[in-house]
């Protein structure tokens, strides 16, 4: 005997003990698909046979099954179920999770049931236990169909049970091996006209009746289909006509279609039940007066048969008369048909009267997009992955297709106002997906990027939350973070801690064979964001702060939007995004550079010299002090060491005045992520930005080496140590082929290694960091943590860059960027 | 790193003496962070200095436990006085800290005129003559300018303090308060530090007009040990944590309770039983809140965790019997984010709150408050900026980590458009005393939602 099961299902066993439950189980069905009522008792009691704990046991069962449900996989729970109440409790879990349950019964004469009983020791019940198990079961199989049991199997007899099999079988709702391509069609409401002008842009051909009435319609594209999101009736001037044609597309293979609101309340008005004449419907039936019975006939059978939604190419893709929640794709219930339909409401009505609907779609997070219709906008547009095509036709609009998997949209615009809005078509106010959700960013959070997997641990995502709650610019502007940057290996050079020989070493190791090496501004990251038109401009700090305020960041990004014009023509964007330094680093950080570097400095050179005199005193009176004056006089020069080093990064400001901004990268623009493009072309667009504006930009200094060329090398390490003896931080040596450089295994290598000047690195390490004892001790500083740190940063904003372009929905951005700075809560040296 | 101490009292070379230390020798001395050298540049019958040199070296700092922040960024402890100085002249003064002295005990007991330098100190003239002078001391500190580059003065002073006081007192002051200006101890204050301060401060500690700062800082800020300090100092102040914490003393405290109480009051008005505290920071009026049993379920939100362990501490959720803390949950959130746990209250306040958020943010709060959110009322309180004339003294916002403060109007047109764009009703009072033409220091609007009465249609 064959028993039908559906893929995703909770099956209940039913039988008396001795009826052979468990066997047949583990015969059928994998070990980790079994839930044994035995075992849940044994887990809660340590007894598989203690009665008492059944109710426990079962609470965990329940709670397991419904996991598994949750995760979509099948389950089975083999126990008795022969009592009523028991096999509630499944039902319920079953339809809290949206799946069908099933029963199979295993129906064995008493006498076996008790001879098996019997010979296990741990069944010590009598066998007046077996008839009333017995007596239950008969009583079962009449009340299993009206508990809610979808599928019913009752195998009778040994042999039946033993030469079951179990064939699986897909749920109406999965079309998950189509893959189109789709022409999805938004909601039609009797507006034929339309929709044959609307297929035939869309490539269709009509095939009509002998009365020139479409019936068919094909498309020369193989396996093209076409798929309506339900609507098709009411309101419009040609209900039948639209109800001909898509049957008939239906009928012969060429098109699919699920149930909207109105189409159900024509088949419960068709089936003679009583329903309200409103919203259309007396059009429709006044319309279908006019056809003949066995049309009205074919109708009816062809609702009915609907199925309430479809999960299309291999789950990419759902559709649903008026949307559908994740939760409830690919499953079967009266609340899945129910939504399906009519969508959720809140309860409330807004001022037309009309029931105000739950934005379900501003809450999706699902993989799978989800086309439908139901509600008319004026303007469809993709919601956190979802997109609404009803276009209001009927009612002036137009009708939209889908195309699917291009995403490409068709509309015909309606000929006419056939129906009166109840309520005007507007845009509503705000994108539905603006804004963001508290879920999106907190807890513990898995994120695979693309470019790898990490894990952000819950007090990284609440430090971060205060910064961004607190401090940032709109989270919804700030798409991209800068990430942190390793310096090159520590150095063997005498008396250098970096050196460029590690930093093209470091390089050469990941297999990068040429190289830009980059000057490296000393003052504040700054990433600026600038429009054509002005709007949505910012620029902010590492962190993600707004640099320095409005009444300076707004007239210094109209210089830049202004310096910029030209490459938002060349490029074909309007706007741009830009990765720079601002210097000098005192405009930003002059506190800082007061409070610690320059205070420590004036500490110093004050403190010295009295000490230094003292001892020049005492050594007056003859005193030995020698060797302390030497060590304070070697201290002296480091401290003024020292002090020229952070003073060559001070400069006055007043306002703008003073202020530069050193662009080296640009990283984005409208539609595209720029993270392909080589260096050569970054500071390009660069050095156009400086020609345009050479009060405001500052010229990156750069040099390319190729790797293997040790004269090139050279040539660069005398670079570096002119611009380091001038009083430069140093250079950043990066792959020159851009951003996305990757190595051999297509793993993303360091986009820079940082190589520092030997005099900058006295305000890092402090004064005396080059005394001998010292460097040997600091080219022993652990640098793993912050070069894992810095790819996996800059992963997340390569990733980020790319969902930008892609147009995917704010929260899906943000979180990588609530990433980047959730990764800076990191414990890593902060010399580095 | 470096202080002077020279005496004019003839013979001046009973100084050696009186510390200790002869004059003619460098005695050197292995501390944990460095090595102290005593030595005298000057030693004359009319005029004896004795220098303690502290050569900190930088690898014994790094190993200090406790001591992070200080090793591993560039600082000044090479330098300036501190923690560091003070420890070394304990241990290196050990008996004329006492007061004891073998050979001058009459000396060690007697005032005598003498002359202190300190080159580099944290500090600023009027905090530093402040804590020195009502001991005695003539005081000059002169601030030590950045290079012309920078521009200005640095944090420091050049110390000079000339008085007639015995050497042992000399000695504890220097001891005690060395640490209190640098503000910065470099090792874990433990309770035993109480009692060092207790015996150092003995005899001018408990008069002394700062006696406050001087415990809080030389505790290292530790509240719990300051208060017990001071009130074996028979003093009892608390500091003030509140959001006026800034302001005037005398404006304090009375505005922050007569706030809470209005809040208190708007939600009893509105019939609250399940309130939200938004940006509830301590938790000083969850404290309140939860004092009411009216109010059945108190949430307290909060963007800073740490903000949210204190208001665990101060309302000692660990301790409450299971039934009280039924009514309390403390949650992370930032109100520029729609949050789903925050749905379905009778009510929300905003307590202080908007005016920490930019205005170019507020939309965003609005949108998760009225929008998402959607309590049945919602209290936001602000500052009046109206009334700010009053505060004397006080140049621009109350705190400072306002982003904004409101008049009036202003106030009045925000709550006013936030009210008709989310379907709200808006009335508006003043807490604090209201004061004819500007108004009161705090303003208040209470926000209750409209019900809607549309008929029911289907669609």
């Amino acid at each position: 005997m064959i028993i039908d099961v559906p893929e995703l299902s909770l099956v209940a066993l039913v039988g008396i003990s001795g009826s052979g439950k468990s066997t047949f189980a583990r015969h059928h069905f994998a070990p980790t698909q079994v839930l044994s009522s035995d075992y849940f008792r044994g887990l809660v009691a340590d007894d598989e046979n203690d009665q008492s704990a059944s109710a426990d046991a079962f609470d965990v069962l329940h709670y397991v099954a419904g996991k598994r449900l949750a995760a979509g996989r099948l389950t089975v729970v083999d126990a008795t179920n022969l009592q009523t109440h028991a096999r509630a409790g499944l039902v319920k879990v079953a339809r809290e999770h949206d799946v069908l349950p099933t029963a199979i019964v295993l129906d064995v004469p008493e006498s076996i049931a008790w001879e098996r009983t019997e010979s296990r020791e741990d069944r010590t019940f009598g066998r007046q236990v077996i008839t009333r198990m017995h007596r239950d079961l008969r009583r079962s199989l009449k009340q299993l169909s009206r508990e809610g049991f979808r599928k019913i199997h009752v195998l009778r007899g040994v042999d039946e049970i033993a030469g079951a099999e179990i064939r699986y079988e897909k749920l109406f709702n999965d079309r998950r091996d189509e893959h189109g391509p789709f022409d999805i069609v938004g909601d039609v409401h009797g507006c034929r006209a339309e929709l044959e002008t609307l297929l035939g842009t869309l490539g269709w051909e009509l095939l009509r009746d002998a009365h020139g009435r479409p019936v068919d319609a094909v498309h020369p594209e193989p396996g093209r289909k076409a798929v309506f999101v339900g609507d098709l009736v009411d309101r419009g001037p040609d209900s039948p006509g639209v109800l001909r044609l898509v049957m008939g597309m239906v009928a012969a293979g060429h098109a699919i279609c699920v149930p909207g609101n109105h189409e159900q309340k024509l088949a419960r008005k068709l089936n003679g039940r009583k329903v309200q004449l409103t919203h259309g419907l007396p059009e429709t039936m006044e319309q279908l007066a006019a056809e003949p019975d066995e049309f009205v006939t074919e109708v009816r059978t062809f609702i009915e048969g609907l199925v309430s939604h479809y999960v299309l190419d291999d789950g990419n893709l759902v559709v649903a008369h008026a949307g559908l929640k994740e939760a409830y794709q690919g499953r079967a219930s009266g609340r899945v048909r129910s939504f399906a339909l009519y969508g959720e409401t809140t309860g409330e009505t807004d001022e037309f009267g009309l029931p105000v609907r739950y934005p379900w779609a501003k809450d999706y997070r699902g993989s799978a997009a989800v086309v439908y219709g139901h509600v008319p906008t004026p303007a469809p547009e993709w919601i956190n992955n979802t997109i609404c095509l009803d276009t209001g036709c009927v009612f002036g609009g137009s009708l939209t297709a889908l195309r699917w998997p291009s995403r490409e949209l068709v509309a015909v615009p309606a000929a006419k106002e056939y129906y009166a809005p109840v309520r005007p078509l507007f845009a509503v106010a705000t994108k539905p997906d603006a804004g963001l959700d508290i879920a999106d960013v907190t807890g513990r959070r898995h994120i695979d990027y693309g470019y790898g997997r990490t894990t952000v641990p819950a007090e990284n995502a609440a430090a971060a939350l205060e910064v961004m709650g607190r401090f940032a610019v709109d989270p919804e502007t700030l798409v991209w973070l800068p990430p942190t940057m390793a310096p090159c290996s520590s150095s063997t050079v005498d008396g250098f801690l970096e050196h460029p020989s590690s930093a093209f070493a470091d390089l050469r190791a990941a297999g990068v064979g040429r190289v830009v090496c980059e000057e490296k501004h000393m003052g504040s990251r700054a990433v600026v964001r600038v429009s054509a038109s002005g709007t949505g401009d910012a620029i902010w700090t590492r962190t993600g702060r707004p640099f320095f305020g409005p009444e300076m960041d707004v007239p210094l990004l109209a210089r830049v939007r202004a310096a910029a014009a030209p490459l938002f023509a060349e490029l074909e964007t309007d706007w741009l995004l830009l990765d720079a330094e601002l210097l000098p680093w005192s405009a930003k950080a002059g506190s800082l550079i007061r409070d610690q570097y320059a205070g420590v400095g004036a500490a110093g050179r004050s403190a010295l010299p009295v000490a230094l005199a003292v001892l020049e005193q005492a050594a007056g009176r003859g005193l030995d002090v020698a060797a302390l004056r030497d060590r304070l006089e070697l201290r002296s020069a480091e401290i003024d060491a020292y002090s020229t080093a952070y003073r060559s990064y001070v400069q006055p400001t007043d306002g703008l005045d003073g202020i530069t901004l050193a662009p080296f990268a640009v990283l984005a623009g409208a539609g595209h992520a720029y993270t392909s493009k080589d260096h050569d072309w970054h500071l390009a667009q660069a050095d156009r930005l400086v020609a345009a504006d050479p009060g405001l930009f500052t010229t990156t200094r750069r040099m390319i080496v190729d790797l293997a060329d040790p004269a090139a090398e050279a040539a660069a390490t005398e670079w570096w140590l002119t611009l380091t003896a001038g009083g430069g931080e140093g250079m950043v040596v990066k792959p020159w082929t851009g951003l996305t450089a990757a190595d051999g295994n297509g793993r993303l290598v360091q986009p820079g290694v940082k190589c520092r000047g030997r005099e900058y690195l006295r305000i890092i390490y402090g004064p005396e960091y080059t005394r001998p004892e010292q460097l040997e001790r600091l080219r022993g500083r652990n640098l793993g943590r912050k070069r894992a740190l810095a790819l996996r940063e800059h992963g997340l904003g390569l990733a980020a860059l790319d969902r930008l372009a892609e147009g995917a929905p704010a929260w899906r951005v943000h979180e990588l960027v609530f990433a980047i700075l959730a990764a800076e809560s990191e414990p890593v040296d902060p010399r580095l | 790193m470096l202080l002077t101490l020279t005496t004019t009292h003839r013979p001046a070379t009973d100084l050696g003496y009186l510390l200790v230390k002869h004059p003619e020798k460098v005695h050197s001395f292995d501390v944990p962070t460095g090595t102290a050298y005593v030595m005298y540049p000057e030693a004359t019958e009319d005029r004896c200095t004795a220098a303690l040199l502290l050569d900190v070296d930088p690898a014994r700092l790094r190993a200090q436990r406790d001591a992070f922040e200080l090793s591993q960024y560039v600082n000044d402890r090479p330098y300036a006085a501190s923690s560091l100085l003070a420890s070394a002249l304990s241990k290196v003064f050990r008996s004329a800290l006492r007061g004891a002295s073998k050979d001058r005990p009459d000396l060690a007991a007697q005032p005598i005129p003498l002359e202190i330098r300190v080159p580099v100190l944290r500090g600023t003239t009027d905090l530093v003559t402040r804590l020195f002078a009502p001991l005695g001391w003539a005081v000059t500190a002169t601030p030590i300018p950045f290079e012309p580059e920078i521009g200005g003065d640095s944090r420091y002073v050049d110390l000079r303090l000339t008085g007639v006081l015995r050497v042992a007192d000399a000695l504890n002051h220097l001891y005690v308060l060395l640490p209190v200006l640098d503000d910065g101890k470099h090792y874990w204050v433990a309770p035993d530090e109480i009692e060092k301060l207790l015996r150092s401060g003995e005899g001018w500690l408990a008069g002394h007009p700062e006696k406050v700062l001087i415990a809080r800082r030389y505790l290292a800020h530790r509240k719990s040990l300051a208060t017990s300090a001071l009130q074996l100092l028979e003093a009892d102040q608390e500091p003030a944590t509140e959001e006026e914490a800034e302001l005037p003393v005398q404006r304090r405290a009375p505005l922050a309770e007569q706030r809470r109480e209005a809040v208190l009051l708007a939600l009893t008005e509105a019939g609250a039983s399940r309130v939200l505290d938004l940006g509830c920071g301590g938790g000083a009026l969850l404290a309140a809140l939860l004092k009411q049993r009216g109010f059945t379920e108190i949430v307290g939100a909060d963007v800073s965790s740490r903000a949210l362990e204190q208001a665990a501490r101060r309302l000692r959720l660990d301790q409450l019997p299971e039934r009280q803390k039924d009514r309390i949950r403390l949650i992370q959130t930032a109100l520029t984010y729609r949050d789903d746990r925050l749905r379905g209250f009778d009510a929300a306040v905003l307590m202080e709150v908007i005016e920490h958020l930019d205005e170019s943010r507020l939309p965003a709060l609005e949108a998760a408050v009225f929008g998402h959110a959607r309590p049945g009322a919602v209290v936001v309180t602000t500052p009046n900026v109206e009334y700010n004339v009053h505060y004397e003294g006080l140049t621009g916002m109350r705190h400072s980590d306002h982003r904004f403060e409101w008049t009036r109007a202003e106030f009045a047109g925000w709550a006013e458009r936030v009210a008709a764009e989310h379907g709200y009703s808006v009335t508006f009072r003043g807490v604090g005393e209201d004061h004819e033409t500007t108004g009161a220091p705090t303003q208040l609007a209470l926000f209750k939602i409209n019900t809607s009465e549309g008929t029911e249609v289907s669609a």
